[in-house]
């Protein structure tokens, strides 16, 4: 039952792969950011993506979005959900979070037979709380740093530890197995134009809000999936060593409030403490 | 309806009173995640209630956040902090203007994230503090009809004027932070009054914008 190989993502990635190692070879870690030393990369690979995006991916979202009936909408979304919840099962065990992987594997019995292949999300309304595990968070529970930032022409930003988890993400995609082949490339399409248009107001606030949408990208991103490997609970040293300028960052590293007003008539009063 | 006289006392009093004792006397005693869920819940029925915001009208929306949100954000402490090592070497003027295009720039956007609501839902986290902190944070979520739930957490400190927030975290990214790598390349490229003009520009174009609002 598996798949010829046909899918083309595992051969993007690939590509992504093989790219990324021509830019960084060629010579492109003269960036002025040190956290960022594929940036002259990283902003090609942006701007091409903000082309197709702009050209062909958001338009067709926006219009999927307008015309598209919410309750078909929401059936796509529930039914791809309930794939990737598979995943996350596996990968929540893989973390040893017993309990997150057998909510996974509760909500993807419960949504694929009475929620109807997934199209319904009964699990959710149970009470089942969805995660969004992937292999690359398994890697970074497991303590293996994320690496520099890379976006990836067409399939976003990431880093260098996530691209090297991408093999296995692929690996654990049920729809990667789907026969014959058209159904599976229709659908994959459907897949990435669905999740297009859950982005959509995201994307919007982003024009407004950033003043240089790549950095604003990349930084926002960065912490998003620190926070996603520590499931929310980012501890505030971890935070802090993870992009700050080593000695000027004293205005984010101290739990104190940074006014400096009450410490001196503190240290006023109190020179003897000092020695 | 204080008699004018009445008022001075009080006030000198006050002032007395928080230069001779260390520790100041808050305005409020409301507690921090008292405060959120309040102005929260405020906000967020406003928006649903109100048909003028929900047909778009940015102005009201704006005013909307000034009025409920602004007075409880510190401001001049989120700049300093996304501007890092550089606030030092801001003049006091250079500090104010910063800090007012910064402010603007965030309630466009917050006012712009504020037009999109429909019908989610906030949920409030159990608050782990200390009883005597004075730097916390307070975490929520949105419910949203699609997908996971979207996390927001803020982070207040205490002052003089009770508690202040002076960070947001939207989906795991803090907003300080985030703005830190933009504020430092343009001050590194064009010093702190490029970084001014920028942010001054941005306003302007997002000022003449449409607001974006959600199709029913």
């Amino acid at each position: 039952m598996k798949s010829n190989k046909m899918s083309t993502l595992p051969r993007l990635s690939g590509l992504a792969l093989a790219v990324a190692a021509c830019a960084v070879l060629s010579g492109c870690a003269t960036s002025a950011n040190p956290q960022d030393p594929f940036e002259k990369f990283n902003r090609a690979s942006f701007a091409f993506n903000d082309t197709v995006d702009r050209v062909a991916l958001k338009p067709v979202a926006t219009g999927y979005k307008n015309v598209t009936p919410g309750f078909v909408q929401t059936g796509v979304g529930n039914f791809f959900g309930n794939l990737s919840d598979a995943w996350s099962a596996v990968n929540n065990l893989l973390q040893g979070k017993g309990e997150a992987g057998m909510t996974d594997v509760t909500r993807v019995a419960l949504n694929s037979t009475f929620g109807i292949l997934g199209l319904l999300d009964i699990a959710s309304e149970a009470g089942l709380q969805k995660h969004n595990e992937d292999f690359g968070q398994t890697l970074g529970y497991w303590g293996v740093p994320s690496g520099p930032f890379l976006m990836l022409p067409l399939l976003g930003p990431s880093t260098v530890r996530d691209t090297s988890a991408l093999p296995a993400d692929r690996w654990g995609d049920p729809w990667k197995y789907k026969d014959p082949h058209n159904w599976r490339n229709i659908g994959s399409g459907i897949r990435v134009i669905d999740q297009r248009a859950a982005l959509l107001d995201a994307s919007n606030l982003l024009e407004e809000a950033a003043l240089d949408r790549y950095e604003f990208l990349r930084d926002g991103y960065l912490q998003r999936r620190q926070s996603q490997v520590y499931d929310g609970n980012v501890p505030r040293a971890a935070a802090e060593d993870d992009g700050d300028e080593a000695p000027t960052s004293s205005s984010q590293v101290v739990p104190l409030p940074a006014s400096p007003a009450p410490a001196e008539p503190a240290a006023a009063e109190t020179p003897a403490k000092t020695q | 309806m204080k008699p004018i006289a009445h008022l001075i006392a009080t006030v000198a009093s006050v002032a007395f009173a928080t230069s001779v004792i260390a520790a100041p006397a808050p305005a409020t005693n409301e507690a921090p995640d008292v405060l959120v869920k309040r102005i929260s819940a405020d906000v967020i029925d406003t928006v649903k209630s109100d048909k003028d915001i929900q047909a778009g009208n940015r102005n009201k929306i704006m005013d909307l956040v000034n009025s409920k949100i602004l007075p409880y954000v510190d401001a001049d402490k989120m700049t300093a902090q996304a501007a890092g090592r550089f606030w030092r070497q801001a003049t006091p003027e250079q500090k104010k203007r910063l800090s007012e295009e910064f402010r603007t720039l965030l309630v466009y956007t917050y006012s712009g994230a504020l037009s999109t609501i429909k019908n989610e839902t906030v949920e409030f986290k159990p608050m782990r503090s200390s009883p005597g902190d004075t730097d916390v944070e307070v975490r929520s979520q949105v419910n949203v009809s699609r997908g996971e739930p979207i996390t927001l957490n803020y982070r207040l400190a205490k002052d003089d004027g009770g508690w202040k927030i002076y960070d947001i975290n939207v989906l795991g990214a803090w907003l300080v932070e985030t703005y830190k790598g933009t504020f430092t390349a343009e001050i590194n490229k064009s010093g702190i009054d490029g970084l001014i003009n920028r942010l001054a520009e941005r306003n302007k174009q997002l000022a003449s914008k449409p607001l974006n609002t959600p199709k029913k």
